[in-house]
């Protein structure tokens, strides 16, 4: 166990030295965090048809896209791609760690140490920058439960992010220079994970799919449970919703990965 | 015996496509595969201790015979044990004892320190700490790493970071090392402290070794046993001198003379095979001609200022040896 975790803890560290990138992100986000709540606002104004979330939870919802934007699998873990091509995967095979808890360790750390980097100087701007300047575009929990769930929630988002990349980087022994796939899952994860547009604001018939997909659990589902949008209780199902689908990905890459070990070839030297 | 390789075998699916823009398009509907073969079927078998160079010219399968015995590759065919146990079967028991070192590549973490990268090793390997302590502290002597243990590694030159792979490689102190091409790219003089390093390993800690590689110097220096292997089938194994007998009895005398009388230097036992300036160099065979009576001939009837008697180097032995395969 503890080799998982020094993996984990050094990918941090080495992800933490990119801070210029950290910093740049941070003021993109915000510009569009802003832009964003503008349309939106324009458009709660321009109808009288009630929508599925208010206003406040909307605004809620898009600080927290902002914030957690990174925990959507947008790329596959460069450094697992670099080894596939390189070579240097035949190191992580002479490890005494089963590989794919090597790889999904990685993942964690790929997609969680930007997305902490982020999200704290995030949270100071939507909660107490924002608040002073622009009063109503604020980001805040209606109750302590309600963030409570949502911490909750986004432990389960992480998770099931982390599987995702995991089985992402588990296809990468398949095509050597793949870089189709990932940008498929990519697309599906912008436009049914709801940073377009929130999930409930889809059309009716075709929401039901969406909530029951991967996507819905990384970025939709817990930033609602945080806006109480969805109530405290009903965050047990978010939770369980990350799991199943956690699960059904970590037996999906661990199976993929058996099989892919077998047919490894070692390019060169 | 401590590895048994036995009719080891593994074959490889290479794609291909006809060139230019025809193939390209041809190749997106159809693609035409082409099986090659790594190893067709070796078999050696080494004892605790043997520090043994594996040699071949480049597509041998040296590198494929190294990454099935360290558990990375599942061969097609063929039986292997090490230390009792089938390295790709039981991968993770296996690698906790062995360490490696693909000289082309890094098991260093890019970005971090080198005692980081050690340090995280030693979490992997679930090495204890006081054990860790006296192993790096013998490595950093050893290797003379004390100077760059918090440097990245991205800002080491091609030596120092060899010298901090070989360490990261025994930080849970292994008792088999597999080294593929672990001087490639090294100076003369970090050529030098790997060999020195490497022969210390092997006889104070009795580590067994299979060492790969192109120079054969490293082998000159090192093994006392040579395995050659070309196209995936092993051609020779035994000492060095067993190698040579097997390829050629052939021995060098080199002869210098004054420039203008180089071109009369020459006897009916031995050829010329090379001629630079007043350097002349004769090639013979020591049971059709002694040593000694050539010598007596060739000083009889030239002004000879200097003069020694050597073997082929052990490049022209393994050259001819691929050659003949072909």
């Amino acid at each position: 166990m503890m080799g998982y975790v020094a993996i984990v803890a050094a990918r941090f560290r080495s992800l933490l030295q990119y801070r210029a990138a950290a910093i740049g992100g941070l003021f993109t986000q915000t510009f569009f965090g802003l832009v964003r709540i503008m349309i939106l606002e324009a458009f709660y104004m321009a109808t009288t048809v009630v929508a599925p979330m208010t206003l406040e939870q909307s605004i809620g919802y898009v600080w927290l896209g902002q914030a957690t934007l990174l925990l959507l699998p947008w790329r596959t873990d460069e450094d697992v791609a670099e080894q596939v091509r390189s070579g240097t995967i035949a190191y992580e095979l002479a490890r005494p760690l089963d590989l794919y808890g090597l790889w999904f360790a990685r993942s964690l750390a790929w997609r969680t140490a930007p997305v902490f980097l982020r999200m704290f100087p995030m949270f100071l701007i939507a909660m107490v920058i924002v608040p002073l300047v622009a009063p109503g575009w604020e980001l805040a929990p209606p109750s302590a439960a309600s963030f409570v769930a949502w911490v909750a929630c986004f432990v389960g988002a992480v998770l099931l992010s982390a599987s995702l990349s995991a089985l992402m980087s588990v296809t990468l022994l398949w095509t050597t220079a793949g870089d189709g796939l990932p940008m498929l899952v990519a697309t599906a994860a912008t436009m049914f994970g709801g940073l377009v547009i929130p999930l409930p604001m889809y059309p009716d018939w075709i929401t039901p799919v969406l909530y029951a997909l991967p996507f819905a659990g990384m970025l939709d589902l817990p930033s609602r449970v945080f806006t109480g949008n969805i109530t405290p209780l009903d965050a047990f199902y978010v939770v369980g919703h990350q799991l199943l689908w956690t699960g059904i990905l970590v037996a999906l890459g661990r199976w993929l990965l058996s099989r892919g070990v077998r047919r490894i070839v070692v390019q060169g030297g | 015996m401590q590895i048994v390789v036995e009719d080891l075998a593994k074959t490889f699916r290479v794609s291909e496509r006809t060139q230019g823009m025809v193939g390209a398009i041809r190749g997106l509907v159809r693609r035409k595969h082409r099986t090659v073969t790594a190893l067709g079927g070796i078999s050696f078998s080494l004892n605790a201790g043997e520090l043994v160079g594996y040699i071949g010219p480049n597509g041998a399968g040296k590198s494929t015979t190294i990454k099935i015995l360290a558990g990375i590759l599942v061969p097609d065919r063929g039986r292997v044990e090490i230390d009792g146990r089938v390295p790709w079967k039981q991968r993770i028991e296996h690698v906790r004892r062995i360490g490696v070192v693909f000289g082309q590549r890094t098991q260093l973490w890019w970005d971090l320190p080198v005692i980081e990268s050690l340090e995280m090793l030693r979490h992997i390997y679930r090495v204890p700490s006081d054990q860790f302590r006296a192993s790096r502290d013998e490595l950093v002597e050893m290797l003379d790493l004390s100077s760059i243990l918090d440097t990245p590694v991205r800002q080491l030159s091609l030596g120092q970071r060899m010298r901090a792979d070989l360490a990261a490689s025994l930080v849970h102190s292994p008792s088999i090392l597999f080294l593929d091409e672990p001087t490639i790219g090294l100076d003369a003089v970090s050529k030098l402290a790997m060999r020195a390093f490497v022969k210390r390993l092997n006889r104070e800690r009795g580590v067994t070794v299979i060492l790969t590689t192109h120079d054969m110097d490293d082998i000159e220096a090192l093994c006392d046993r040579v395995i050659v292997i070309g196209e995936g089938a092993i051609l020779s194994d035994g000492t060095l001198a067993q190698l040579r007998n097997s390829v050629t009895r052939e021995r060098w005398l080199t002869v210098d003379v004054a420039d203008d009388s180089a071109a009369s230097v020459g006897d009916e036992d031995a050829t010329v095979i090379r001629c630079e300036g007043g350097r002349v160099c004769l090639s013979f065979d020591p049971e059709v001609v002694s040593p000694a009576e050539l010598i007596r001939r060739i000083t009889s009837r030239n002004a000879v200022r200097d003069l020694f008697v050597e073997n082929p180097p052990i490049e022209t032995l393994i050259a001819r040896m691929y050659q003949r395969t072909r």
